[in-house]
């Protein structure tokens, strides 16, 4: 069956959540991607989201990461405060997803500005609860179509802070979470190195050249040994994204 | 409400209608924007369509927030033009991530000199805010990030429910709606309806914020249109996805204004003009949680002597 890039980022990102147990939801993308990981492999995934809800069971697609249908017939809904201190302070979220107008080659994230922050080109939407969940949550996964002016040398403003410089700059003793895992595209998916914690090339979509990639990375990218394609989207996983989680298409 | 605006929202004030996606007080908003107040700073988490609106109708030169964004949507192109092309007004900010406008309420209503919270390190936001600072901990050797009090002149907090007195019921999405009640100087409910005390006793645990901290309280069904109040009506998601286009363009944004707020004396001829078949559409049906037993304990227990 044909898909389109944005189902494979969706696809992708679900499968990536396989073994998770509690996820801090974001909008659009992720919030498909996670309620696809709950329809096919994992019907236990806790779905958190910022606006204070657990265990939501939405009766449709949300709109919003406020919208009511997250409410109704969810485990649990709260203040702001008791998310934040609580749930994701108290380290009980394994992995949230976040996305970004630019990231660079150790995961740090820009949601602020393009250009300068006192006389901004773009003003874009800045942290909401971005910083703090890419501080505290035990992992993040980042989510983002791959194009060379997100993949950037260096960041027009660091909102969300990744490996911060390489290495061991992250200091475990002021954040808890252990920083990102996977950044997932719409043409290829890439780790972070143990050691130097760069961003590293370990999956490419069928019909594109590590060259392709390349030419979109301000970098000098690396490649794992390992690199291997992502297999496409099943019939199954297409079903459920067409007809379950986005009749509409809004996000595909 | 025209009655509260005049009375607790003076120029030069600073204000918060909050309600995190859920009961945004527009009416309230509308309300403001009718009496031409001036030079307003705008707090809120999300400052969402509600300020969006403000800031083009020139009510503001200051915000406080953590998200600029039209939820699900995309851009609040009304604030961005104040922020990059100073269109109607410049607009002063102060930037902070959510659980930093969370904790600055905290501190606000708890009469404390800053609130500790795990976030901030390695990013740029405090070196675009300098009142977002980074202290030693007395009982270790790790640094902790640290924000502010933040106490609003007023707020404007939509509910579903209050008594005459403004012992307030929300469920729902809590937001930050009690934390900014406690935190702000003056306090206006907003409800979409005025019940008798008995059934604010009657459920005790969905008060959230006592009467005791509030100012006034207004009755004003679908005062949270375009939002939503759960278990009243939805959010009209199609004036969210409209209102990107309209806000686009700024002749466009003062028509709408000029006939959805200046053109409407108050928010029951908005609802009137919205039209019934609006209204409809957005029912949100019924789905009722069971009552619970809070058992009545009227009988005399015999303690002995004590």
């Amino acid at each position: 069956m044909d898909y389109s890039p944005s189902e494979l980022m969706i696809v992708s990102a679900a499968r990536a959540l396989k073994g998770s147990h509690v996820v801090f939801v974001g909008v659009g993308l992720p919030n498909i991607a996670c309620n696809l990981a709950r329809h096919s492999h994992s019907p236990d995934l806790e779905l958190v989201y910022e606006s204070g809800v657990f265990g939501a069971r939405p009766a449709r697609l949300p709109l919003s990461i406020g919208d009511p249908t997250l409410v109704s017939g969810a485990t649990s809904a709260c203040s702001m405060a008791d998310l934040f201190m609580c749930s994701l302070q108290g380290g009980l979220v394994d992995v949230a997803l976040l996305g970004g107008a630019q990231i660079d080659r150790y995961g740090n994230l820009n949601t602020t500005v393009i250009g300068d922050y006192a006389k901004p080109k773009v003003r874009l939407p800045g942290s909401g609860g971005a910083c703090e969940i890419a501080i505290n949550a035990k992992s993040t996964f980042m989510i983002m179509r791959l194009q060379r002016r997100a993949f950037v040398e260096r960041l027009d403003f660091v909102t969300s802070p990744g490996h911060l410089h390489g290495g061991k700059t992250r200091d475990p003793h002021t954040f808890p979470g252990k920083g990102p895992r996977l950044v997932i595209t719409d043409r290829a998916l890439f780790d972070f190195d143990n050691e130097s914690r760069e961003m590293t090339l370990t999956a490419v979509a069928p019909g594109q050249s590590v060259d392709q990639i390349k030419d979109d990375i301000a970098w000098d990218l690396r490649v794992s040994v390992s690199l291997h394609e992502i297999s496409p989207p099943s019939d199954e996983e297409l079903h459920l994204i067409r007809v379950e989680l986005d009749p509409k298409g809004l996000y595909r | 409400m025209s009655e509260a605006v005049a009375r607790f929202v003076s120029d030069g004030n600073t204000v918060a209608i909050e309600g995190f996606t859920a009961s945004i007080c527009f009416a309230a908003a509308h309300e403001i924007i009718r009496q031409r107040r001036q030079r307003l700073t705008l707090c809120r988490l999300t400052p969402d369509l509600v300020y969006d609106q403000m800031i083009a109708a020139g009510v503001a030169d200051g915000m406080i927030f953590s998200y600029l964004g039209n939820p699900g949507v995309g851009s609040l192109h009304c604030v961005r033009r104040a922020i990059e092309q100073g269109v109607p007004t410049p607009l002063a900010l102060e930037e902070y991530s959510h659980f930093g406008m969370v904790g600055r309420y905290i501190a606000g209503a708890s009469k404390l000199p800053f609130f500790p919270l795990r976030s901030y390190f390695g990013s740029d936001i405090p070196s675009v805010n300098p009142r977002i600072a980074f202290v030693d901990s007395p009982y270790g050797e790790e640094q902790i990030a640290v924000v502010p009090p933040l106490n609003p002149d007023v707020a404007f907090i939509h509910a579903q429910r209050a008594d005459r007195h403004g012992n307030t019921q929300l469920w729902g999405l809590l937001g930050v709606q009690k934390e900014v009640s406690f935190a702000s100087k003056n306090v206006v409910i907003v409800v979409e309806e005025i019940v008798d005390e008995e059934t604010i006793r009657a459920d005790p645990n969905r008060t959230l914020i006592p009467g005791l901290i509030v100012d006034a309280v207004v009755e004003e069904p679908f005062g949270a249109h375009p939002s939503y109040v759960q278990g009243y009506y939805d959010r009209d998601g199609d004036f969210y996805l409209r209102w990107d286009e309209i806000s686009r363009d700024r002749e466009r944004t003062d028509a709408w204004l000029e006939d959805w707020v200046y053109g409407v004396p108050d928010r029951s001829a908005y609802i009137i003009k919205l039209g019934q078949e609006k209204l409809d559409k957005l029912a949100p049906g019924e789905k009722l949680a069971p009552p619970v037993n809070y058992g009545r304990y009227d009988q005399a227990q015999d303690y002995g002597s004590v």
